[in-house]
C-alpha cells in the first residue's frame, strides 16, 4: 500500500527548505557575529560592568525622575486615549442605533455608513505601531515626553475605542432600547442603559492597557520620547553597563509593580 | 524458567497494599490467564512483571536476570524483550496506526532510524503483516482517533507483536471487544504465542474466555494468589470464592415466571 | 467600608491622572496654537503623496522581504530554543533545572524586543542580524513558557509505554509526547509570528534592518514621501501576514 501522506510531506519539506535558504540570507542570520573577537570583547566588558549596578546618589536621582516621567507619560497618554475613545466607541457601536430599534437590532444601511468611517479610523490608529507614531511626533514636536504622550493617546484610543464598542454591544441592549423607544436622548440612554453594566469591563480592560502603556513608554523612549527608555538609550550608546543594568532592574520592578497594582484595581473595582 | 517470583509484596506510594507474598514460577512458552475481581491486583502484578513497578519486598527473576539488580542501561535492554499490552492503549490520538505500531521496535532501532521512520514509515510491509493477523490491514494509514475501542485495542496488541518480545504480558487485552471478537482475538494471540515460542500472561474479566483459551489459570484476590491450576481443574467453588463480594447489597432473585394457577370454576 | 475604599481608589486614580499632566508640564496651549498647528499641518502634508516610483518600490519590496525573513527566522529559532528550554521548565530534569529554566524564560520575556534589539546591535553590529537575534531571544521566553505549560498538561502514558518497551528517552519524547502537543506548539508559534511581524518592522529604529531602518532614515532626512510609502508597506505586510496566519490556522489546526 502506498503511503498517502508521503507526497504531501515531501512537497512540504522541499517547500520549507526552499524558503529557508532565502530566509537565512535575507535576515543575514549570523550567530557567529556574537563571538567575533572585537564584538565579544566589547560585549564582555559591557556585561561585566553589570555587576554592581550603578548606585551613585545623583544617578539614582536621575533614575527616579526618569521612572516618574515614564509613569506620567503612560498615565497621561491613557487619560487622553480614554477621552478620545469614549465618544469614538459610542459612535462606532451599534448599541445606540435608533434605526436598529425598528429592525430587530440591526441598523439600516445608512446607519452602517456612518459607523464604518469611525471603525476604519480606529483600525488605522491601532495598526500603525505606537513607536512609529512616537517617531513621527518626535520629529514634529521635538524630543521629550510630549511625543510619547501623543503617541500613546492615538494608538490606545484606537484599541480602547474598538474594545469599548464591542463591550457596549455585548451588554444586554434591552434597557437602552427601552429608553430610546421612550424618547430619551442617546446620551441619556447610554448613561442609564449601557454604562452601569459596561463600566466594570471597561475599567478592567483600561487598567490592563495601562500596564501595556508603561512598557510601551519605555520602548518609545528609545526614539526620543522621554522617560526611562531615553535614558537607557543614552547609557547604551556610552557603553555604560552599570547604568544600563540599574535601569533594566528598575524597569523589571516597575513592570512587576504595575502588574500587581492592575490586579488590585481590577479585583476591587469590577 | 522464564519467570520466578519469590515472596514479592508491593505497596503503592499512597500506602495501599497492592500485592502480598506472591510466589510464581512460569516456564518459557507457557500460556497463563490471570483472573480475579476488580481491584484484586492483576494490573499491579502485570506491571510488576513488566518492570514498571519495583517490589517493596521480595525479588523476582525475569528471563534469567533480576531486573532491579541491573544497571539502568541493562534494564532498558531487558525491557526490550518484554512486551506489555496496556488496558487503555497508550497511543497519541493524532498518530497514524503505521507509526503507532512501528513504535514497538523503538527499543531496537537507532535514534536516526527512529526519527526517519517518523517522517516516512520504513517498514510499512512488516507493520501491515502484523495488522493483517488481527484483521486490521486496511487501517494501516488511518489515525488512531478514527478507530473504535476494539480496533484501538487490537492496534495495541499489534504493536506488542511487532516488538517481537520473549515475554508477552496483556492487561485486559479484549475488554472493549464484543464476545465473538474477543474470543477470536484471544485465539489468535494464543496461536502467535505458540508459533513464536513466547510466554504469554493475560489478565481477563471474562472467566469463560480464560478457561477456554488458556491451559493454566491463576486466581488473584486482594493482592494474593488464591489458586494456580490447570484450566480443566478449576472448580466452581473456587471461582465463587474468588469473586464473592461482601460489600454489594444482596438482592432477592426476581420471582420466577411460573404460570399463575387459574382457578377452575 | 468597602464602598468608601472603592471611591477613595477612584479618587486616587483621577488625582494621578491630573498629576501626571502637571508633572510633564505639557504645553497644550502651545500645541494647539495656530503656529504649531500650521507647522504640524505642513509636516503632515508631506505624507500625503507617497513615493511610488519603480526604484523605490523595489527598495520597499526588498525591505519588506527582509522584515518578513527577520520575523520568520526569528520565530523559528525561538520555537526551537523555546522547546529546548520548555523541557526543564516543565520539570522533566529536576527541581533545580526547573527553577533555573523558568527564571531564564522570565528574564527573556520581560525585556521588550526593542531593548533586546538595541543590545544586539551593540553585540553583533547594525543590520537585520541583530533584529533576528533580538526577536529570537524575546520570543523564546514567551514560547518557552507556553510550551512548558502545554508539556505539563499532556498525558505521560504514551511516552512511558515506549520507555517500558525499551525505547530511549528521545525516541519516547518524539513518538509519545510530541504528537500530542504538536498542534498547540504550532498554533502558539504562528500566533507569535503574527506579533513578530509588527515588531520586526520597527526594530530597524535602533538599527536592526528591515522596513524600520528605512523609515528611520527617511524621517531623519525629512524625505516624507518615502516615509509615507514605508508606512503603507508596513500596514500591507501586517495585513497580509494576519490573513495568512488565520488561513493556515484554520486549514491545518481545525481538524
Amino acid at each position: 500500500m502506498r503511503d498517502p501522506a508521503a507526497l504531501p510531506r515531501l512537497l512540504l519539506t522541499l517547500l520549507a527548505l526552499a524558503l529557508l535558504w532565502p530566509g537565512l540570507s535575507l535576515s543575514e542570520l549570523n550567530l557567529g557575529a556574537l563571538f567575533e573577537p572585537g564584538n565579544a570583547r566589547t560585549m564582555g566588558q559591557f556585561l561585566g560592568d553589570f555587576w554592581p549596578p550603578a548606585h551613585e546618589a545623583d544617578f539614582l536621582a536621575l533614575l527616579w525622575r526618569a521612572t516618574l516621567e515614564t509613569l506620567a507619560i503612560a498615565t497621561a497618554g491613557m487619560t487622553l486615549a480614554l477621552l478620545l475613545a469614549l465618544p469614538a466607541g459610542l459612535l462606532a457601536s451599534r448599541a445606540l442605533s435608533l434605526s436598529a430599534l425598528y429592525r430587530g437590532g440591526r441598523p439600516a444601511w445608512w446607519g452602517a455608513l456612518l459607523r464604518w468611517p469611525v471603525r476604519g479610523l480606529l483600525i488605522v490608529l491601532r495598526s500603525v505601531p505606537e513607536i512609529v507614531w512616537a517617531l513621527l511626533f518626535v520629529r514634529a514636536v521635538g524630543l521629550g515626553p510630549t511625543a510619547g504622550v501623543l503617541a500613546i493617546a492615538i494608538t490606545y484610543a484606537g484599541m480602547l475605542g474598538k474594545v469599548y464598542a464591542e463591550i457596549f454591544e455585548s451588554v444586554d441592549g434591552g434597557p437602552a432600547r427601552a429608553l430610546l423607544g421612550a424618547g430619551a436622548s442617546r446620551l441619556a440612554a447610554f448613561c442609564y442603559g449601557v454604562l452601569p453594566n459596561a463600566a466594570g469591563e471597561m475599567l478592567s480592560y483600561s487598567v490592563y492597557r495601562w500596564e501595556c502603556a508603561i512598557r510601551a513608554s519605555v520602548v518609545m523612549g528609545f526614539v526620543g520620547a522621554g522617560g526611562l527608555g531615553q535614558q537607557m538609550d543614552l547609557s547604551m550608546r556610552m557603553f555604560a553597563g552599570e547604568e544600563v543594568a540599574a535601569m533594566l532592574l528598575v524597569f523589571l520592578v516597575l513592570v512587576l509593580l504595575a502588574d500587581q497594582l492592575s490586579r488590585l484595581l481590577r479585583s476591587r473595582l469590577t | 524458567m522464564s519467570i520466578q517470583v519469590h515472596g514479592v509484596g508491593l505497596t503503592h506510594a499512597d500506602g495501599t497494599r497492592a500485592l502480598s507474598d506472591v510466589r510464581l514460577s512460569i516456564a518459557q512458552g507457557e500460556r497463563v490467564a490471570l483472573i480475579g475481581p476488580s481491584g484484586a491486583g492483576k494490573t499491579s502484578l502485570l506491571r510488576l512483571l513488566a518492570t514498571a513497578l519495583r517490589p517493596s519486598e521480595g525479588h523476582l527473576q525475569l528471563l534469567g536476570s533480576d531486573p532491579w539488580q541491573l544497571s539502568a542501561r541493562a534494564r532498558q535492554q531487558l525491557r526490550r524483550r518484554i512486551g506489555l499490552v496496556h488496558q487503555q492503549p497508550p497511543l497519541p490520538p493524532r498518530q497514524r496506526v503505521v507509526t503507532a505500531v512501528s513504535a514497538g521496535r523503538l527499543g531496537q532501532w537507532s535514534l536516526p532510524r527512529a526519527l526517519l521512520n517518523l517522517l516516512h514509515p520504513l517498514d510499512a510491509a512488516g507493520v501491515q503483516a502484523e495488522l493483517a493477523r488481527l484483521d486490521l490491514a486496511d487501517k494501516l494509514f488511518a489515525r488512531c482517533d478514527e478507530l473504535s475501542g476494539g480496533q484501538l485495542q487490537r492496534v495495541g496488541i499489534a504493536r506488542v507483536l511487532y516488538q517481537q518480545p520473549e515475554l508477552l504480558l496483556a492487561d485486559e487485552p479484549v475488554s472493549a471487544m464484543d464476545p465473538v471478537l474477543a474470543g477470536h482475538t484471544l485465539g489468535l494471540l494464543g496461536e502467535e504465542a505458540q508459533r513464536r515460542g513466547l510466554t504469554l500472561i493475560a489478565s481477563l474479566h471474562a472467566v469463560d474466555l480464560a478457561l477456554t483459551h488458556f491451559p493454566r489459570v491463576i486466581g488473584v484476590r486482594e493482592g494474593r494468589i488464591l489458586f494456580d491450576r490447570p484450566a480443566g481443574e478449576v472448580s466452581p467453588a473456587e471461582l465463587e470464592a474468588l469473586y464473592v463480594n461482601d460489600q454489594l447489597p444482596s438482592r432477592e432473585p426476581p420471582p420466577s415466571a411460573a404460570p399463575l394457577p387459574v382457578a377452575r370454576c | 467600608m468597602s464602598r468608601l475604599l472603592n471611591y477613595l481608589l477612584l479618587g486616587a486614580l483621577l488625582l494621578a491622572m491630573v498629576a501626571s499632566f502637571r508633572f510633564l508640564q505639557i504645553d497644550f496651549v502651545g500645541l494647539i496654537s495656530p503656529d504649531a498647528l500650521e507647522q504640524m499641518g505642513d509636516y503632515a502634508a508631506g505624507f500625503l503623496a507617497p513615493d511610488l516610483s519603480r526604484t523605490y518600490l523595489e527598495e520597499l519590496g526588498h525591505g519588506a522581504l527582509q522584515t518578513l525573513a527577520m520575523s520568520a527566522i526569528g520565530t523559528l529559532l525561538a520555537a526551537l530554543a523555546g522547546l529546548l528550554l520548555a523541557l526543564p521548565a516543565a520539570g522533566r530534569w529536576g527541581l533545580v533545572a526547573e527553577q533555573a529554566a523558568r527564571l531564564l524564560l522570565n528574564a527573556l520575556r520581560a525585556i521588550p524586543e526593542l531593548v533586546w534589539a538595541a543590545l544586539m546591535v551593540l553585540a553583533a553590529g547594525l543590520g537585520p542580524n541583530a533584529g533576528t537575534l533580538a526577536l529570537a531571544l524575546h520570543t523564546a521566553g514567551v514560547l518557552g513558557r507556553l510550551f512548558a505549560e502545554a508539556l505539563e498538561n499532556t498525558p505521560a502514558e504514551p511516552a512511558e509505554a515506549v520507555r517500558l518497551a525499551g525505547g530511549g528517552r528521545v525516541a519516547a519524547f518524539v513518538y509519545g509526547t510530541l504528537p500530542g502537543v504538536w498542534p498547540q506548539l504550532l498554533a502558539y508559534s504562528l500566533y507569535r509570528w503574527e506579533n513578530n511581524i509588527r515588531m520586526a518592522s520597527v526594530l530597524g529604529f535602533v538599527g536592526a534592518g528591515g522596513l524600520g531602518q528605512m523609515l528611520y532614515m527617511s524621517l531623519s532626512l525629512f524625505q516624507h514621501a518615502q516615509a509615507a510609502s514605508v508606512i503603507l508597506a508596513m500596514l500591507l505586510l501586517v495585513l497580509a501576514v494576519d490573513a495568512f496566519s488565520a488561513w493556515s490556522r484554520q486549514r491545518w489546526l481545525s481538524r
